[in-house]
Order: C-alpha cells, then structure tokens, then sequence
C-alpha cells in the first residue's frame, strides 16, 4: 500500500478511522461469501459524503482501488476486498435523515441497517418489504448496491422497487443527487437505476431515499406438505391461475426437509418430496378468502397436509420450518455454499430435479430451497473447502447448473449479486450486445478501473 | 502456564470452519456493538484465530487483548445459524494467549498464579481471604480508610478497583447449610448442591435460599463439603491445566450415580460444569465420568420446573404488584439456553409483575473478572443495562449469577437517583420464591 495514500488518510479522517494493522485487516478479508478472501491494503471509516467525496480524489491521486463495503453480509464477493484495495466502510453513516409520512418516503444514509429501516416504517404504520436473509445487520447502501432480494419478493418485488433516489459519489468524488420524492419523475436517465445492482462498481451509494407502503392489516400462514414435488408445483401453478398473489411463497425439498426436522423437530414428514410455506396478507377479509381459497387449491393439488394457522403465534412456528432452513442445512457440513440460480417459476420442477440428479451424478450433497413464487432457488452445496477433490466437483456441478437455467430462459443470480462469485458465469448469461453496453457504462463512468475493479466483469 | 504447542493450531480445525462469516453474530455482539469494528465482533475474532491456525498470523500482542476484550458472553452462539462452539474458540484462544507468554509479566504472573492457583484452587483459602476481607469490613477499617481521603491521592485505578471488592457475607454456606437436610413431607429426589466460590462468600443467602426452596419440593439436599471450586474463571483465563485438575477434582467429590441431579444456582458455574466432558476429552480416565456426571447438572430454575415446582398460594391482598424486571445472566441464556425457566419463577410469586427489560440477553458487563480487565467496557455495559432496567420501572431486578448481581448492585448504588429515591433491588429468582414460600405458605 502507498505510504503517501495511507497519510493522506490519516489527515483526512484521524487515525482512529484508518486500519493498517494485520489483525486489524484480516477480518474485513472476507464477506459472507464462502472460500473467497483478500487482506485489503487498509479499512477507513468516514462520517459522511464530503469524507467519501475525499477518498474517492485520493483513489484518483494515488492510483489506488477502493471497495466500498457495509456489514459485509453480501452472498457473491462483492464487498470482498481486491489486491491492494482501501475498504471504505460505511457503517458511521447511520443516519435518519427524515421520515415524510405525508409521501410515504424514508431518507437515510447507506450505513443504516435495513431492521432499522423497516422498524422505523413501522413505528409510523408503514412497510418497508425487501427482507433479505441477514436484515437484522445488512446495511440499506450494501441492500442497494446488490439490490437485495428476499422472501416476499413475488408481491412485493425488491429493493430496486423502493428507490425513489440516491446520493451518489462518483470515481472523481463528484457528487450526484438522482431521482426525488415524486411519484412522476421522467426528468432524464432514470440513473438511479444504474447504481442499484451496480455493487460498487460505478461509484459509492451514501444517501437513499426510499419508498413505504401502507402496513397489511392482516396477515395468514399455511404450511402443506407433499409426496411429490410435481404436485407443489402444481399447486403454486393453480394459486398463479386463481388470481392470487401470496406474499410468501417458500418452498423445501427432501433433503432440506430431513435435516430441518433433525434440528427442529418440529414434527415434519420425513418421507414428503416438499413443502410449502404460504403466507397472503393484506385486507383481513381479502386474507380470508384467499387463505380458505389456498388450502382448498393445496388439497386438490395432492398435497398431504395442510395447516393453517390459528394465530399469529401458530404463524410463527409454522414459519420455522422455512426460517430454519439455512441453518439447519449450515451444520451439515464444513462449507456451505449457498446459490440462487432462479428461473421463470412455470419452470421450478424441472429445475429442481436436475439440481436434484447432478448433486447425485457428482456424489455431492446439495439441498434446495427457495422463493417457489418467483423462481429464486437456494441450491445449497453442503462441502468442505479442504477436499480440493469435491471442490472441483462443486464447480463442474455448479457450472452445469447455472447452464440448465439460462437454457430454461433463467439467471445466474436471482437476488446475490454477481460479484467475484458468478463473474465466470455472466458472459454465457449476457450473450449479445448488452456485456459490451455494460463495458462501456463502466469505461465512462471509472476511466481508470479503480472502483471495485474485477468485479461483476472485467472491463 | 507458558510453552507447549500453539492450542490454535492443534485444535480440531473443523471447529474453526464451521464460522461461515455471514455475520449474524455482530448484532449481538456487545463489543462490536461499542465499536463497530470487525475485529471486535465474533466473526473477526475467528478470523484472527484462523489465521494463526494458518500459520499466516503469529500469536501476537494484539492477538492476545483481543481475546481479552471479548467479554465471552456467547451471545454470538445463540445468534449464529451454522452453531459454531464459539465457547471452545474462545477458551482455546485465552489460552494459547497465556501459553504464548505475549502479554505477561512478574506482576501479571503473580497475580495470576495467586488467585487462579492458590485462592481459586483452595477453597480454605479463598475462604480466609474472605473472612479477613470481612473483619476489615466489619472492623470499620475499610471506611476509616475510605474517609482519610487517601484514595483521591493514589491513581483513579485503585479507587476504581477498591470500590469493587467483593461484599463478603458474615456466614459461609457451611455454617447456614447442614450437610444433609431432608424435606418434612417425604423425599421425592435426592439432590447435591454446589455452592460455588463467590456464591458462597458473598450470598450465602442464595444457597441457603435454595436449599429451602429444594426442601419445599420434596428434594433431600446434600450439599458435600469437599467440594472445590468448579474452574470456569480457570478456563475464562486461559488456564486450561488448573481447569481440568478442578474438574476432575469435582467429578471425585460428588458421584452423580447417588442423585437425581447436581444443582448449580450461578450461571457461571452451571455452564462450565455441564461442558466438563468436553474439557476432559482427552483424558482416558475421566471422559467417561465426566459424561455421566454432567448429565446430572441443572441449573435451579431448570430442576425446578422439571419437576412441577409448588407455586405459592395467592395472596387475598388488594394492593398494587410489584414490578420486577429478570436480567438473563450470558451463562445461563446463552451458555446453557435457559430463558423461560426463571421467567415461570418469577411469574408464580404472588405479588409480583414480571415486566420485561429491552435487551434483556445483553451482557451487563460482569463477565468473570471482565469490570476489573476491561473497566471501560463494562461499564459502558453496565450503564446501557441499567437503562433499560430503569425504563422497565421495576423495584426488584432478578438475575441468577452472582457476578451479574454484583455488578448490577454496584451499578445501581451508583445512580445519583431514581425516580423514587430507591435503588431496586436484585435478587435471585430462587431467594424471592423462597421468600413468597415463607410468607404464602
């Protein structure tokens, strides 16, 4: 690392929010991303834009990559440091700017936490949705940069749904203002879009503004199980055909299943093929119809069993099962790498079962689970990083799975992100002119490859 | 307690693997919480403990107060999906910290050596200890001292760690306790209790409250008089040696064949007493033993909802309840994931109103001999739960482990004031039972 960037930043910030030391490095080395892990050259905390602003000059100045990082709880190596990078983490920028309960919108920095987010809607009777795995830590700036996912994605959709507008810091430290509160805003590019997902890449996100919804006033839970997994399928098909539009639609196969009822014990068949977890909410006399509607479409469909709960507490616990899931199957094994390879839900079974047959074709043990009502999977690989054997057999397995779903009309990623993880994978995704298009959104807007370089693709 | 083979590096490496870094842990982790730096959360600081594994770091300075400021509260492990045994991670890393010899000095050695080796390691002697601590108290020596103003001329330090000493009780468990005491209503289980070190200098009456509330439901009550200390501040210290010699000494004192369950009334102890088969492991001779005999561990409220406790009768009155508010002691929520016992104990006291505190898991900052290590920390802990026990409004703040009770006693005293100039309370859950047995009966 240059002595001189590391002085600059020591003026710029004070010593205490500049880290250099090796046991001070080491555990920003890596996210939540199994295997993948780089020492950066140095972590630096800044309290706010202007701060960011200065970084990003000296990046300029002295050559040097920055990664921006928040919680670092990403899935695909995006907030993974690159050789000589400076992290910047923007976990001090936790601020509220405003609540504005007249237009439904929440401004605050991109350190917040995304539980604080949705806590803060619902102290004001609002909804915030996108509720990816690690809210409880995960920052709202890192939830926009991978533009996070969830379980309530088939009603609700994704974080992409909910920014209204940005602060941006660009490569050269500019700073940029994108999008408003306004509901109507055609006012040029819609270049908010183009950082969400963007992972860093194309520059620091440090403020958002996003969108709430009125809270659902009532909210119901089912939990079927089924001896065939065509007969699951079946019933989300019919639920799809109903009109109906569940706001959880969570599904577990046979092996996620065992291991779940191994660690819960909560009193699951342990010869069903699959479940599903089915929540609706909203009006409480629409969520009555529709529930009385679910359960009767689950039956016809062949399920085995079907339970609705009485309350909230019965909600709870059948939600368990699904809550569970990653943990359970995380015990199994040393390595547990998690996948969202995600295709157009009329496509789940066939999906599920050539995951199912390729686990057993390369003697691995992968389990799946995932969001049945919008086609997002969790094929998780249960391994041991150590066994350089099995780990090539995780790669093959892993290429031909993600094959099978871009030939179904599918993607690599449904909610993680692409990072270092699915890098190798993106260019059979993207086939025509638009990889090139991204090279050259990139080439405009970091000339000199310093933001994040190496990730998502190489420019 | 320095030499041998690094303990990072011959630990079983799977342990360290099962962390897959998603980093749930860090909002529960009271250290990361304070700084916001990873190396301060679980995740980092098994990172640091993986890379010395590795080999790509050296057990080093920063190393070694890393693992003194965790706290060892094992929130990380209720929180973590994967079930990572961080309580062995952070045993076997204090302890390689010691081995390493990165952080000592004569001073540091001695005090070590005197207190884990010679006062933790003889009950007798910790026991003098105590008792001249007591005459100095009871003599009015402590307060001539305090008045002569003396401590406002030595540095803060010694003021700091003076007003922490131990409030020593006049009776020792042994002079309150008979060795044997059996229910008048006919014995239903037959019991040993452990009175521990600090326990039983300090609240005796927790024991002796016990013993009482045992009797009330049918359990005869040995409580063995050999009995040492059980080593849990051994291991929290890094001293795995001294650790097992204790355990081992303990697992001879009392056969589990003889009693339906061994009880322990401190968090502290109950946790480390039900992880002595994983201590001794290795040992050909006691594995076995130790797996029977810390089968037989319960912490109090444990046992006593596992056998249908006697609520006391409701009393006619028509007064207001009073508020009590439970701290969850580390060991016990999470070291042992015991949460709703103590809860349905404190909600049959007649009376009484359990009134829930926000973060309510959260360590207070006691943590063995963390408020004497790590002042500002703990302190800073101790402050944050304070605030939330005052939001709750309660009197009475139940907690069950002696080094909570303390610190949180000690916390309260401090308050300049409270909303109606009295300070609550804190009590064992078992001691306000045994009060509402005596008084509805």
């Amino acid at each position: 690392m240059n002595p001189t960037m590391i002085e600059d930043l020591v003026r710029l910030l004070g010593r205490e929010n500049v880290l250099v030391e090796k046991e001070d490095l080491i555990p920003y080395s890596f996210d939540a991303t199994a295997v993948l892990r780089k020492i950066p050259g140095a972590v630096v905390f800044p309290k706010d834009t202007a701060e960011v602003s200065e970084i990003l000059k000296l990046s300029q100045r002295h050559k040097v990559p920055v990664v921006a990082r928040g919680s670092g709880t990403g899935l695909s190596g995006g907030s993974v440091p690159v050789e000589g990078a400076v992290v910047v983490c923007l976990v001090r920028m936790d601020r509220f700017i405003e609540l504005d309960a007249r237009n439904f919108t929440l401004q605050a920095e991109a350190g917040v936490l995304t539980q604080a987010v949705y806590d803060a809607a619902d102290a004001a009777g609002l909804f915030y949705p996108p509720d990816p795995g690690s809210m409880k830590i995960s920052t709202i700036g890192g939830n926009v940069a991978e533009n996070s996912g969830g379980l309530r994605g088939l009603k609700y959709g994704v974080t992409r749904d909910y920014v209204m507008g940005l602060e941006v810091v660009l490569a050269d430290g500019e700073i940029c203002r994108l999008g408003s509160k306004c509901v109507k805003d055609v006012a040029g590019y819609s270049l908010k879009d183009l950082f969400i997902g963007s992972e860093g890449t194309l520059g620091i996100v440090t403020e958002v503004l996003l969108k709430l919804v009125p809270k659902p006033a009532s909210r119901q839970t089912l939990l079927a199980t089924y001896a065939r997994m065509d007969a699951a399928a079946e019933t989300v098909s019919a639920i799809i055909a109903a009109k109906i539009v569940p706001c959880t639609l969570e599904f577990l196969d046979s092996k996620t299943l065992r291991c779940v009822e191994d660690f819960t014990h909560v009193g699951l068949p342990l010869d069903a093929e699959a479940l599903l977890l089915i929540e609706v909410d909203g009006h409480p006399a629409a969520v009555a119809d529709d529930a009385a509607k679910i359960r009767d479409l689950c039956t016809k469909s062949g399920a085995t069993s079907v339970r609705m709960a009485k309350d909230a507490e019965e909600s709870a616990r059948l939600a368990t099962a699904r809550r569970s899931a990653f943990s359970a199957l995380a015990r199994m094994r040393p390595t547990t790498i998690l996948e969202d390879a995600t295709v157009p839900r009329s496509e789940l079974a066939k999906m599920i079962r050539f995951i199912q047959e390729t686990g057993s074709r390369h003697s691995l043990e992968i389990a799946t689970f995932g969001h049945f009502g919008d086609g997002n999977l969790h094929p998780t690989f249960l391994t041991d990083e150590r066994n350089a054997g099995e780990m090539h057999r995780v790669e093959a397995a892993m290429k031909e799975i993600f094959a099978f779903a871009l030939s179904l009309g599918g993607t690599i990623t449904g909610e993680h992100g692409v990072g270092l993880a699915k890098k190798a994978f993106l260019r059979g995704q993207m086939g025509d002119g638009s990889y090139s298009l991204m090279r050259q959104v990139k080439r405009a807007l970091d000339s000199q490859n310093l933001l994040n370089p190496g990730k998502i693709f190489d420019p | 307690m320095k030499g041998g083979a690094n303990l990072l590096k011959s630990l079983d490496y799977s342990v360290l693997q099962q962390c897959m870094h998603c980093g749930l842990c860090l909002p529960t982790c009271p250290t990361y919480l304070e700084t916001g730096r990873e190396r301060h959360s679980p995740r980092g600081r098994i990172s640091l403990m993986r890379a010395i594994a590795d080999g790509e770091l050296g057990t080093t300075r920063a190393f070694a107060e890393e693992m003194s400021f965790c706290l060892g509260c094992l929130a990380c492990t209720s929180a973590c999906p994967a079930g990572v045994d961080y309580g062995t991670l952070f045993e076997a890393g204090r302890a390689e910290a010691e081995r390493s010899g990165v952080v000592s000095s004569p001073a540091r050695s001695f005090v070590r050596f005197f207190t884990l080796r010679f006062l933790l390691f003889r009950p007798w002697a910790l026991k003098l200890e105590a008792r001249l601590l007591w005459v100095f108290d009871a003599s009015g020596l402590r307060r001539l001292i305090r008045r002569s103003g003396i401590y406002s001329v030595l540095p803060k330090r010694i003021g700091e760690l003076e007003s922490q000493s131990l409030p020593i009780q006049r009776h020792f468990s042994d002079e309150i306790i008979r060795p044997v005491e059996t229910p008048e209503d006919g014995v239903h289980h037959r019991v040993a209790l452990l009175t521990g070190c600090i326990q039983d200098i300090s609240f005796s009456d927790v024991n002796r409250a016990t013993v009482d509330v045992l009797l009330e439901n049918g359990c005869e009550v040995e409580t063995p008089r050999n009995q040492s200390c059980c080593g849990s501040l051994h291991v929290h210290n890094g001293d795995l040696e001294t650790a097992k010699a204790l355990a081992r000494r303990q697992i001879d004192a009392i056969n589990p064949a003889r009693f339906d369950a061994i009880i322990s009334n401190s968090a502290g102890c109950g946790s480390h007493l039900k992880r002595y088969p994983h201590l001794l492991a290795d040992d050909p001779v006691y594995a076995a033993k130790a797996a029977a005999w810390s089968a037989k561990v319960r912490d109090i409220s444990e046992w006593l909802v596992e056998i249908g406790f006697r609520k006391p009768l409701h009393p006619q009155s028509g007064t207001l309840p009073v508020a009590v508010t439970y701290h969850e002691a580390c060991h016990l929520c999470h070291g042992q994931k015991i949460s709703s016992q103590p809860r349905e104990i404190l909600r049959a006291l007649p009376g009484f109103e359990l009134r829930e505190c926000p973060e309510s898991t959260m360590c207070c900052g006691s943590a063995g001999i963390y408020s004497l290590t790590q002042p500002r920390t703990s302190f800073w802990l101790r402050d944050r739960k304070i605030g939330h026990i005052q939001s709750t409004g309660a009197t009475v703040v139940a907690t069950a482990n002696p080094g909570c009770q303390l610190h949180l006693q000690q916390g309260l005293k401090n308050q300049v004031t409270s909303s109606n100039g009295i300070h609550p309370r804190v009590a064992h859950p078992v001691v306000l039972l045994a009060e509402a047995y005596r008084k509805w009966r």
